[in-house]
């Protein structure tokens, strides 16, 4: 060993050129908690590996698709002339349609021009923009983050240099929203703070509050002058219904409040890999929105100048073309009714096979995915030894789940519960 | 208890803000709560109103000022404002056919119809890393298909959203996991340089590099810069085509640079915007780069395909490590992973997926490679021809650095003041340090640009 560092050494002074030793320090980084999970599946030989891990949509044969509103949205683009300047107009399209789409296409807001809107790269990167724009602009702010959430949200903040908190939100023993703590919670906080909400299909628990919550969530809202933000990654995937996803959205609109808004298109236009997002801030007056849009351009130019033209190109195309537009609404719907459909089966088969446990949650949950309540021991067991790939906090993409394997799924997780010891 | 708002709407509908008024009102009445929700509420009715409710108090970032407008792309939206049938746009570095129009590259769009043909492709996210197949070819690209540091696996190539983004990962890494916070940046620069990098959180310091009484290298200044560095600082090297000057060192002083470089323990990070557009020459445009990965030693380089596959918009890029080890690639590579995810998760797949598609079919590459030389060659021709044009007309001073500058880019030399006389005499749009894009030239507009610098010159001080 002795004689390696002196011939290590060595080697490094005998040449012109000084080879220094960099990057010693870098440690092997953990990897991503919900994206190692497709790696990991991706590694496994057996034949009757399910992949529950990261939220991307399957059909029934449990595979991607490409809506069909898309390919006509492609086909109807390859054959344009003029791509740079319909590129240059997808862009502000994009943020006029998508802001249509979350506050509502009769609008005040969006009809006066009072909010500041930017592409973005998808749901990540409008969280992205925003916390740096906290950052700059309210620099003494925290975020409150629900508990539990996106796991991508605490690097967000964090790598913003946002300090971050948490707001009571999941009840783990009854498997609904902790509304009292919650409301406490929001109470508790010093006013002026600023929350991240999920609109809709909350990440990861599928627990989302009723209506009548979001109307009382608003008004204390008011009461502490607390700033709003919401990430809304599944709008018309929750239910069905693009305008009943949106509805918290609106509530807070109606009250008053000068929301944030990040958007994505990945999974309701199934655009994964384009990175099609847009922010939102909404502002008192059409001037201050000039003002706060053109300090996001900014912080977006110093990390990649301009966001990708052709996601936003599609993303446009569809939704100004009405035809486009009512075959994805009715795109959007089937893949919302599948995986609702899915989840009564689940249940439906756990019940038939004598489970002592509680599932209703698996139908009372709303969106892409089940926070089944299982243990991280269990989720081992579920890989181990069934090759049934989800994150180890027990949550389970229903887009993964098939009618081909939707028995040996619950077969599966009834094994490794049934001992009737559940979180 | 209820109150009568809005006060009166016996003339017309209700304006904006009454109509929020009364969504309030109607959100406070007291028959809405049901029994047990009330309880947790504060029984008195009047709040105060919210910092965040339009209708009073104001929003929270009411203190915010308006941006100043990016001085490279603010010339594009002056441009566009001016109604003058012979304008010219000499501002932003997209390249423009012999008509003035931008160019979608017949290979691109081979490719892109490759794609949206192809029925079996999926749109789901990349890896967070990027397309694995884009990677190793973009690594290719720079280093050479022979580089010693791809074949013993010692580099880590990452995905990045165009140059932009390829420089801010990288930065933040540095930031994250390097000893030394300073990088330097030569005098002039791309204007975008140092935002991204402060926003990285680096500091920025500059060394000496364009001369402008000789409008070339102010090689001594910038090895006395260079030399007096510290240490471990980061130095930022543009691999060919200088921008905004054109101004690129020789090879022999590529090689001095090289050894002070190694010798004082610098980190060279390499931005690679032009390769092949510079000279025509993949191979050429990646001397420089090539030189300092020869030498076993480590560095960074950023890549973008905006300007050589003409895929402005759609934020293709990549950053690569040149690490010691493939252990240390590895490990960087892991590293990397934690900057990109909370930025923005995966890069977008659109634009790779045509380089890689190009990249992957030798017929289609080959085509890639005489469209880029037709680009290059175009833009060298415009340079001579205004060359040609100021000479034939005695225009006073040398202005041989049009032909001696490379890339996309002449640095004119003239001042802010002959700069804002061509605009408003001769409706020509270029930045105000005097830069202009010779792809926005074409033979028919080089008399009426030359026509314009001579005016500047001979008139205005």
């Amino acid at each position: 060993m002795k004689s390696g560092v002196v011939w290590r050494c060595l080697r490094r002074r005998s040449m012109s050129t000084s080879v220094i030793d960099w990057w010693d320090n870098v440690g092997i980084a953990p990897k991503d908690p919900i994206l190692s999970i497709t790696e990991a599946y991706f590694a496994d030989s057996s034949p009757r590996k399910i992949n529950l891990g990261v939220g991307a949509y399957r059909d029934d044969e449990g595979k991607p698709v490409v809506l069909q509103c898309v390919r006509d949205a492609q086909a109807k683009i390859a054959g344009c002339e003029f791509l740079e300047s319909l590129s240059r107009q997808g862009s502000m399209k994009l943020v006029d349609e998508s802001v249509k789409l979350a506050y509502g296409e009769s609008s005040d807001v969006v009809k006066e021009g009072r909010f500041a809107g930017v592409q973005a790269l998808s749901g990540t990167g409008a969280c992205r923009l925003f916390a740096e724009f906290q950052r700059r602009f309210r620099p003494e702010a925290q975020i409150y983050l629900p508990a539990p959430t996106w796991s991508n949200h605490r690097n967000i903040w964090r790598d913003a240099q946002v300090p971050q908190r948490t707001f009571r939100y999941y009840n783990l023993e009854s498997k609904i929203l902790h509304f009292e703590a919650l409301m406490d919670d929001v109470k508790n906080a010093p006013n002026y703070s600023f929350f991240l909400l999920h609109p809709c299909a909350h990440n990861p628990t599928g627990v989302d509050p009723t209506e009548e919550q979001w109307r009382e969530i608003s008004y204390q809202f008011k009461v502490k002058n607390h700033f709003p933000f919401f990430d809304m990654a599944y709008q018309g995937f929750a239910s069905g219904d693009l305008d009943r996803d949106a509805q918290a959205i609106r509530i807070f609109l109606n009250d008053g409040h000068l929301i944030g808004c990040a958007q994505s298109f990945a999974k309701n236009m199934g655009l994964y890999g384009q990175r099609v997002g847009c922010l939102s801030i909404l502002c008192k007056d059409a001037k201050q929105a000039i003002s706060v849009k053109s300090q996001l351009q900014q912080i977006a130019r110093a990390m990649y100048s301009n966001p990708p033209v052709y996601g936003a190109l599609l993303v446009s195309t569809i939704l100004d073309d009405p035809d486009l537009r009512n075959l994805w609404v009715k795109e959007l719907k089937v893949m919302a009714d599948r995986i609702i459909k899915i989840r009564a089966v689940l249940r439906k088969n756990l019940l038939e096979l004598g489970s002592p446990l509680n599932w209703d949650h698996i139908t009372n949950q709303v969106g892409m995915f089940c926070y089944s309540g299982l243990t991280p021991e269990q989720v081992d067991q579920l890989t181990n030894k069934f090759h049934i790939y989800m994150t180890r906090d027990g949550r389970i993409s229903m887009a993964g789940v098939t009618t081909e394997n939707v028995a040996y799924l619950a077969n599966a997780i009834h094994k490794v519960t049934k001992s009737g010891k559940e979180s | 208890m209820r109150t009568q708002f809005p006060p009166s709407s016996a003339h017309g509908s209700p304006s904006p803000t009454d109509r929020r008024l009364s969504a309030l009102v109607r959100h406070l009445g007291v028959g809405d709560h049901s029994a047990s929700s009330m309880e947790s509420q504060d029984p008195n009715p009047a709040i105060s109103p919210s910092a965040t409710a339009a209708f009073s108090g104001d929003s929270v970032f009411a203190n915010i000022v308006q941006a100043p407008e990016d001085p490279i792309l603010g010339v594009t939206v002056a441009y566009n404002k001016d109604p003058s049938p012979v304008k010219l746009n000499l501002g932003v570095g997209a390249y423009r056919t012999e008509e003035g129009k931008p160019l979608v590259l017949n290979v691109v769009r081979r490719a892109e119809q490759l794609i949206i043909n192809d029925q079996s492709r999926v749109k789901e996210y990349l890896p967070i890393t990027g397309m694995a197949d884009f990677n190793k070819l973009s690594a290719k690209l720079i280093f050479g298909t022979d580089s010693p540091a791809i074949q013993e696996n010692r580099i880590a190539t990452v995905q990045c959203l165009s140059g932009t983004g390829s420089l801010r990962v990288g930065a933040e890494f540095l930031v994250k996991h390097y000893h030394n916070r300073t990088i330097y940046i030569p005098q002039p620069t791309w204007g975008n340089h140092p935002k991204v990098f402060t926003m990285a959180g680096l500091s920025v310091k500059s060394y000496r590099y364009y001369d402008p009484a000789t409008r070339g290298l102010n090689f001594q200044g910038l090895l006395e810069d260079l030399g007096s560095a510290p240490s471990g600082a980061i130095v930022l090297l543009h691999a060919c085509a200088h921008n905004p000057t054109g101004v690129d060192p020789t090879t022999e002083q590529w090689e001095h640079i090289r050894q002070l470089v190694r010798s004082k323990g610098l980190l060279p990070f390499f931005d690679s915007a032009y390769q092949g557009f510079a000279s025509g020459s993949l191979d050429t445009d990646a001397q420089s780069v090539r030189m300092f990965v020869a030498d076993g030693g480590e560095c960074l380089a950023a890549q973008s395909y905006a300007k050589n596959m003409g895929l402005y918009g759609e934020r293709v890029g990549a950053l690569s490590i040149v690490c010691r080890t493939a252990d240390v690639a590895t490990r960087v590579e892991s590293q990397l992973k934690l900057v990109i995810r909370p930025m923005y998760s995966n890069p977008p797949i659109h634009g790779a997926s045509i380089v890689a598609t190009i990249f992957k079919d030798r017929d289609m590459y080959t085509e890639w490679t005489i469209e880029l030389k037709a680009m290059a060659d175009r833009i060298i021709s415009m340079r001579q021809q205004l060359f040609d044009a100021l000479r034939a007309r005695g225009t006073p001073g040398d202005w041989s650095h049009i032909v001696k500058q490379i890339g996309m880019f002449t640095f004119t030399g003239l001042n802010t003041e002959q700069v804002a006389s061509m605009t408003k005499e001769y409706h020509i749009y270029m930045t105000s340090d005097g830069r202009i894009s010779m792809a926005g030239l074409s033979s028919r507009t080089v008399p009426h640009l030359a026509d314009a610098i001579h005016a500047a010159v001979t008139r205005v001080a």
